[in-house]
């Protein structure tokens, strides 16, 4: 059996990541993705987040093909026929370093993987890892396409699904609880018009999430990213939530339906759809990570299980490349001693617990507990705009104080023991 | 603009073999088919004979189906090395 000495399986952002860390340490790295090329079976949004990167990965941002740095929040809340919309613009997004870009995962991860080979990494694309080698408890490397390749170590940064981890008897099967589906249209737009509908100049972007009667009370929400020459359009939506959704709908039919919503029509008109792609997402926070290391063997990434919902963003790609990193550093300490067992491997779980991964999923803890509360997909974003509306209605009867329309529509809708008990399960995020 | 149209748009490169597989048996006692109501690419369907079928050339290898069965008819794997969707935008 050939060996070398690190296996990375996926050359996504976890694996490129962890590809970087190491390369020029004087040790052989193995990138197995299985697409054509990096980025060929990723999506994302997406956007993501620079500054937590920064003190990881300071240097490969200047030729980076990022799309747009993103200088407007909008938040929608829908109902069935209003909806209501908040927009932040702050001077703050706009200054370099800018805090977020939209991003395409084809092309970034593409760009990535041919940065980590110029440096001397070897990522084989077309290669899908069918199995582990095993001794004993110990993994000691992979098997891919009838062939045997044996590693000191091997990172599983094999996405969400990580077959890899569940044979490595870290992780069990996927449970619809603790996963969301995201699937969107990318829809191909002049960048003229793009900047124009968002009120964006040059390179500027705008993220836009959507909250309500979209979803038809399943758990989850809508985005929308602009990039360079494109819009990323799509849903995300809980597979629990999905499973018990009544009446039953097929779930492809929520994105053609929101598209034909008349905040959604204007925005997209004249586009053309180019790609249609899905993803799932982790949901379950920090309840649901496995742990992260074995013998001969670390996980990164989706396949650690380090994603999380914030309801207002969604986060996973900084918690994959900073995952990547530390991987890469427990790797070279591990090295230095020669010693890939547990015990050395733990010291990864010690960095990322001091990391801002694990204290961000802490925090946000509660997220999944609340994110399964129906009423903040339909029966909020439902009122906040029902209330607005009666605000400005205007028609033959004497209008009423807005004091008492505001009012009368908050004792109605607010002011019960309902909302009190939603508001303390609120508070928690 | 229907999901099949959608799918056209997709760059695939088809396998002869699926890469999932599901068992009739837990499929003819499952009364929700959370399958066809979960895949977003609308792959899973009744045939004639009222059996569950998937048309796997069109996967955009989420793996919901997966997850969503809770039953564990759905046996799923990555297409083999080469094959699949293979996305340009992502």
């Amino acid at each position: 059996m050939e060996k070398v000495d690190v296996i990375i399986v996926g050359g996504g952002l976890a694996g490129l990541s962890c590809a970087y860390e190491l390369a020029n340490s004087g040790m052989t790295i193995l990138v197995l993705e299985r697409g054509d090329f990096s980025g060929s079976k990723n999506v994302t949004g997406g956007r993501i987040y620079l500054r937590p990167l920064l003190p990881f990965l300071p240097d490969i941002w200047k030729d980076a093909p990022l799309e747009r740095h993103v200088v407007k929040e909008i938040l929608t809340f829908m109902g069935r026929d209003n909806s209501t919309t908040f927009e932040l613009y702050s001077n703050r997004f706009n200054q370099e370093p800018y805090p977020s870009y939209t991003i395409l995962r084809a092309k970034f991860d593409r760009w990535f993987a041919d940065l980590v080979s110029e440096k001397g990494v070897f990522v084989i694309p077309q290669k899908n890892v069918d199995d582990l080698i095993k001794d004993g408890e110990k993994i000691i490397g992979v098997k891919t396409d009838g062939e045997e390749i044996g590693a000191d170590c091997v990172v599983a940064a094999d996405g969400i699904l990580s077959f890899m981890a569940e044979k490595a008897g870290l992780r069990k099967p996927l449970r619809p609880q603790n996963v969301a589906l995201g699937f969107k249209e990318v829809i191909a737009l002049d960048s003229k018009i793009i900047e124009d509908r968002f009120r964006l100049e040059r390179n500027e972007g705008a993220a836009q999430l959507f909250l309500g009667t979209l979803t038809r009370g399943v758990m989850g929400g809508g985005f929308l990213y602009t990039n360079q020459q494109s819009l990323s359009l799509g849903l995300v939506v809980g597979i629990h939530s999905l499973n018990q959704k009544e009446p039953r709908e097929e779930v492809y039919k929520l994105l053609d339906q929101f598209k034909e919503r008349p905040e959604i029509k204007n925005l997209i008109k004249g586009g053309e759809v180019v790609e249609y792609s899905a993803h799932l997402i982790t949901e379950g926070g920090i309840h649901t990570i496995p742990k992260f290391y074995t013998d001969g063997m670390l996980l990164t990434g989706d396949a650690a299980g380090l994603g999380i919902n914030m309801l207002v963003t969604v986060r996973g790609m900084e918690y994959a490349m900073v995952s990547g990193v530390l991987a890469g550093r427990t790797i070279k300490m591990a090295k230095a001693k020669n010693d890939f067992s547990a015990s050395t491997l733990s010291h990864y779980e010690k960095l990322l617990n001091e990391s801002f991964i694990l204290k961000e999923m802490n925090t946000f803890r509660y997220t999944s507990m609340v994110l399964n509360n129906e009423r903040l997909f339909n029966h909020y974003p439902q009122i906040i705009s029902d209330i607005f509306e009666k605000v400005m209605w205007v028609d033959e009867k004497p209008k009423e104080g807005i004091y008492k329309t505001k009012m009368t529509e908050l004792k109605k809708n607010f002011f019960n023991l309902q909302t009190l008990k939603d508001w303390l399960q609120f508070r928690k995020i | 603009m229907k999901v099949t149209e959608k799918l056209a748009l997709d760059a695939f490169k088809n396998d002869k073999e699926s890469h999932i597989s599901l068992d009739q048996k837990i499929c003819q006692t499952c009364k929700e088919r959370y399958c066809i109501y979960a895949c977003p690419a609308n792959l899973y369907s009744l045939n004639e004979k009222g059996e569950m079928v998937v048309e796997f050339t069109g996967c955009l290898e989420c793996g919901t189906c997966m997850v969503a069965c809770i039953y564990g008819s759905v046996k799923w794997r990555y297409p083999r090395s080469g094959f699949g969707v293979q996305y340009r935008y992502g």
